[in-house]
């Protein structure tokens, strides 16, 4: 089972977390920072994994931004990989060529797309068509830029 | 601006967003943040009502401050009317605010439920879905209570839509990972085992996780599973890449549902019927197939999926532990893999040999790849890899090549990073200990980890040392010089210091003849590292000091001056200070026969298990220290106790803490040696009033008493302030019948009294042993008997453990001690003539037949008591036999229900060196060994 699943910039700034165990605010933010320590102190042609307390770190980096999850001794590292890989293609399905800003500016979306691939620390859903067709329902009310630039700005 | 807004966007977000930005300093971002803060809560405390998108972008608003890292008290209430919107995503904010900001307001979680309920009620899937996502984000005790009965029904139900069904599996999977008293098993089981049939391959995804995680807590409930499983899986793993459309993942077909079906069948032993066997192993030979076939795809996803599938497969492989061909196929799969350019494989491969190794059927090809792992040690750029190769080395060390694994680890150890340094110290003091054959090696070996790594050699390893110095006099002298020689070095790290000082202190004299380490030079010796050590080492320093008064008289009066000394004697440390006026006292008042009474050497330490083994599992978690034998420990880790420390310190542990044997030195030479005549008890008493009492009476080892037992059948096993434990045995060819008594020695009843014998899987598969349970009440004063009925199948190592635990008083007690059943019990003897003797042991001439050892005397040399030692252990005693008359010569044949082994004997006796040469030959190595081992401890 995936504990956490932690995205950050190279520059050590978070853009999400969701966690699938329930923790104290505080410890949360302790291991986050621990975390993106660790990470972004690994050289390149490292392996993807790490041991941290009882866990295993799983990560891997796409263009600006680190994917992390933690997860137990005896789940597969390798599958976990491809769960990111497959994360970042719902993203990129979605977004249509994802970027940082994309998630920075429509983080709610990014959490919906992670909810519809994973419950509970498990992959719930791996067909890509069915995950993006559940989001894509989701935004059946499609709105035109007119309308966007027309809403109140605060 | 945003780049992208998609679907309901809300512009008000965005521009938030792109001002928190562009602030340029941490404060500029406080003031944005709580400008908006006033804003939203003005916006909330408004009198006009809000319209469900403000809300929402509100909410939304919040949100993304929390997660910016600021903490948000307000907006709850709003969050929640969301949930009650009908537009989805006004819906979806609320929820999303909800599993992030939990709140266990009950007032608030009332609501929510109430919310969640009528969503769940209401057919409409993704309303559905959507509740069903919070709930397993949340997963709190309170959701489990509302939710955990209708969550199952959901999931069963045949109108239910297949997406709803996926996510009503794995929240019932969260739910009962947090509450699973919450989630009560009942019809529904059968079902869920069912949609592993299911056609759609997201719902099985999504039920095998759920059913995985039931499966180990109700193996029985879910038994059928793993026919199911199977079939599944072999459906997959034979479809062609296309078949499953979708559900291919770079050619790959279904390797996310092919890894859980993997992880499923781990949860279970071989399947019995042999048809589903058969198909589970063509499956497992498919998988290893594939590996081997040229890639469909040159991407990376292709082949970390293909090779994800690779690695359950091997777990599960190696879970079975019982198709060689399998196992060794998943060895020489795994060997390729440790030269593969992708580090990641490396890592994995490395990773699952450490498993691997376990098996006895696979450790020997598991060796053949050592060459590369030490290399990997040496050359790999990742910590995280080089971790791996020293666990798997680990793992892989047996007696054959432990000399080279741990000198690679100790050279190793010189460059390792920091964070592991530790750990690979443990590690190498294991092997040390337990591979040693020559114990000159280990006592180098430590000493080289303590050169090199001082730093990082816990207590437990230098205890360790000196505990095995102690016990083993072959060593004692040699552990003496070579300390001495170490601490000729300038610098010396102080756990040098520590046992140079207590090894000196028991065994200087081994070396003082020699005019380079007379007893004035070890003494300045070590006096020169006094100073530069911290308070508990000069402590210890000083203990050794007075062992020297008794050790060597002739420097008494130097190491008086020394004590006597203003810096000792008014010592700013009330320990030192104490100790200092203690020694001097009792050096100066005691006579040379109380001195050498008190300052006796260290008696031998009881054997137990290696506390630096108990500290490596502690440090790696349990189940990660993966070594057959360690298995076998852990299950009789509770040798020295109980989990519940109440019972350590009171009663059922008859062995002080390491710390209290060693550095305790102060009190313990009275407690541990024998009573002083009482004529001067009370002096004693006096000089050590403060200390005496620090440390409670030492009771026998339960390993003496297992040695005791060896060549005798009768007598007390056990025996503290509360329970006694007597034996009666008898054996007869490969038989045997034990009665076990058990006495309670208290007026009190011990309730839920438990003996349990337990074998390790090795013992189980040549001792069989039968046991009746007892009554679980043994009142006070009262004995009850247990009956075991033992049969040899074939020749064994170890000893099988009884376990006793039970409640006394309010305590839980809980003690573990070796039950003396072994080999030589099953011998018969058989006289022959001085002519068939030897041409029998002239037979038996093979090195690998023949074991000696070569060992001082523990007992007086008395040729009655040892003839009676070797009657009793078994053998025939061939008078006559021997040209020498001083020496004993026996023969006999171990009975085992599978062979009959013959075995002879020599003990040669040398009066003069107090020493004994012990020669056994039989037919088999393993049983030369053993009998030699037990036969040694006798004399």
């Amino acid at each position: 089972m995936i504990h956490f699943i932690l995205l950050f910039s190279r520059q050590g700034k978070l853009r999400l977390q969701k966690w699938y165990t329930t923790l104290p605010d505080k410890e949360k933010k302790k291991i986050i920072r621990e975390i993106i320590q660790i990470i972004l102190s690994r050289n390149q042609k490292t392996s993807s994994f790490v041991d941290w307390k009882d866990l295993k770190l799983v990560y891997k980096r796409y263009a600006s931004l680190y994917f992390c999850c933690a997860i137990e001794d005896q789940d597969n590292e390798l599958l976990t990989l491809e769960v990111v890989h497959r994360y970042v293609e719902l993203l990129d399905r979605y977004f249509g060529n994802v970027c940082e800003l994309d998630i920075i500016f429509n983080f709610e979306k990014a959490y919906f797309i992670l909810d519809e691939f994973i419950i509970g620390g498990e992959v719930q859903e791996t067909s890509k068509k069915t995950a993006v067709k559940a989001i894509e329902d989701s935004d059946m009310l499609q709105e035109t830029v007119e309308e966007y630039m027309n809403k109140p700005a605060f | 601006m945003p780049a992208v807004s998609k679907g309901d966007g809300m512009r008000g977000l965005a521009v938030f967003i792109s001002d928190i930005r562009n602030c340029k300093s941490k404060e500029a971002e406080i003031k944005r943040i709580n400008k908006e803060l006033a804003n939203i809560r003005s916006k909330f405390k408004g009198d006009k009502a809000l319209d469900g998108y403000s809300k929402k972008k509100y909410v939304c608003k919040l949100l993304f401050i929390f997660l910016l890292g600021h903490d948000i008290d307000f907006g709850h209430m709003e969050a929640v009317n969301l949930l009650s919107s009908n537009r989805y995503t006004e819906k979806q904010i609320g929820y999303l605010f909800i599993s992030v900001l939990v709140n266990s307001n009950s007032e608030l979680i009332r609501l929510i439920n109430n919310a969640i309920k009528n969503d769940l009620a209401s057919r409409n899937p993704t309303f559905m879905g959507l509740a069903l996502h919070c709930i397993a984000n949340v997963g709190s005790r309170e959701m489990a209570e509302a939710f955990a009965g209708e969550i199952p029904k959901i999931l069963v139900a045949g109108d239910t839509m297949d997406s709803v069904k996926q996510s009503a599996a794995l929240c019932l999977l969260r739910l009962y990972r947090t509450s699973p008293d919450l989630v009560p098993m009942g019809d529904w089981t059968s079902r869920v085992v069912h949609l592993l049939n299911d056609q759609h391959l997201g719902v099985v995804t999504a039920a095998t996780s759920l059913i995985t995680t039931l499966a180990q807590k109700n193996p029985e409930e879910f038994k059928t599973s793993v026919s199911l499983a199977v079939s599944r899986l072999s459906r997959i793993v034979t479809s062609a890449s296309t078949d499953l459309q979708d559900y291919t993942y770079y050619f790959v077909p279904a390797p996310w549902l092919s890894v859980k079906l993997l992880r499923l069948l781990q949860c279970y032993p071989p399947p019995e019927d042999p048809a589903v066997r058969g198909r589970l192993t063509e499956c497992l030979e498919t998988i290893l197939n594939k590996a081997q076939e040229p890639p469909k795809s040159k991407k990376v996803q292709h082949s970390n999926a293909k090779n994800a599938v690779l690695f359950e497969a091997i777990s599960l492989i190696i879970h079975h532990d019982s198709e060689p061909n399998l196992l060794v196929r998943a060895c020489n799969q795994l060997g390729q893999f440790l030269q593969h350019r992708e580090t990641n494989l490396r890592y994995l491969a490395l990773e699952s040999m450490c498993t691997l190794a376990s098996s006895e059927f696979s450790h020997e090809a598991v060796k053949t790849h050592i060459e590369t792992v030490i290399n990997a040690l040496k050359t790999e750029r990742d910590v995280s890899v080089r971790q791996r190769a020293v666990d798997l080395l680990y793992a892989m060390c047996d007696r054959s090549n432990a000399q080279q694994i741990v000198a690679e680890m100790l050279n190793y150890l010189e460059t390792a990073d920091y964070s592991i340094r530790e750990e690979i110290v443990l590690k190498v003091a294991i092997l040390a200990e337990k591979y040693a054959v020559d114990y000159t090696w280990y006592v180098d070996t430590i000493l080289n980890l303590i050169r090199i790594a001082g730093d990082y050699v816990s207590e437990e390893v230098w205890y360790r040392v000196i505990q095995i110095v102690i016990n083993r006099d072959d060593v004692q002298g040699y552990a003496a010089k070579t300390v001495f020689e170490a601490l000729q070095a300038p610098a010396c790290h102080e756990n040098l210091v520590k046992v140079g000082g207590y090894i000196l202190g028991e065994f200087g004299n081994l070396i003082a003849g020699d005019p380079r380490s007379s007893p004035l030079i070890q003494f300045n010796l070590l006096h020169s590292k006094f100073h530069l050590c911290s308070v508990p080492t000069r402590a210890l320093l000083l203990s050794t000091y007075i062992k020297f008064v008794n050790l060597f008289p002739e420097i008494k009066t130097t190491i008086q001056d020394v004590l006597r000394s203003d810096s000792q004697l008014k010592n700013a440390d009330v320990e030192l200070q104490q100790r200092a006026v203690e020694y001097l006292r009792l050096s100066t008042i005691a006579s040379t026969d109380i001195l050498a009474t008190v300052l006796e050497e260290m008696p031998p330490f009881p054997e137990r298990e290696s506390s630096i083994l108990a500290k490596l599992k502690k440090k790696k978690g349990p189940g990660t220290v993966t070594d057959l034998e360690e298995i076998k420990k852990e299950r009789s880790s509770d040798m020295n106790g109980s989990a519940e420390p109440a019972s350590v310190n009171a009663s059922v542990v008859s062995t002080p803490s390491p710390s209290a044997d060693l550095l305790g030195l102060g009190a313990a030479p009275v407690t541990n040696s024998a009573p002083p005549p009482s004529s001067s008890g009370s002096l004693l008493v006096d000089v050590f009033s403060d200390s005496a009492s620090a440390v409670a009476p030492l009771a026998p080892g339960s390993d003496d008493n297992f040695a005791r037992f060896v060549c005798k059948n009768n007598g007390v096993l056990f025996e503290n302030q509360l329970l006694q434990i007597g034996l009666k045995s008898e054996f007869r060819q490969n038989l045997g019948r034990m009665f076990i008594f058990y006495g309670n020695k208290t007026s009190t009843q011990f309730l839920n009294f438990t003996p349990t014998v337990i074998c390790s899987d090795d013992l189980q598969s040549s001792l069989n042993l039968q046991t009746k349970p007892v009554d679980p009440t043994v009142d006070g004063g009262a004995q009850v008997q247990q009956v075991v009925n033992i049969e040899c199948v074939s020749d064994f190592m170890e000893a099988p453990i009884l376990n006793i635990q039970f409640r006394y008083g309010g305590t839980f007690q809980n003690l573990s001690v070796k039950l003396p059943i072994t080999l030589n019990k099953f011998f018969q003897p058989t006289e022959m003539s001085s002519q068939d003797f030897f041409q029998r042991w002239k037979q038996l001439s093979n090195p690998k037949q023949e074991v000696q050892n070569i060992f001082k005397a523990k007992h007086p040399m008395d040729a009655e008591i040892t003839k009676a030692k070797i009657i009793g252990f078994g053998s025939a005693l061939l008078e006559e036999v021997d040209p020498n008359p001083a020496n004993f010569v026996g023969a006999g044949i171990i009975h085992t229900k599978t062979t009959q082994i013959g075995c002879l004997l020599r003990l040669e006796p040398n009066l003069q060196a107090q020493m004994y040469r012990l020669t056994l030959r039989t037919s088999k190595e393993a049983v030369s060994q053993r009998l030699c081992e037990l036969l040694s401890e006798q004399f």
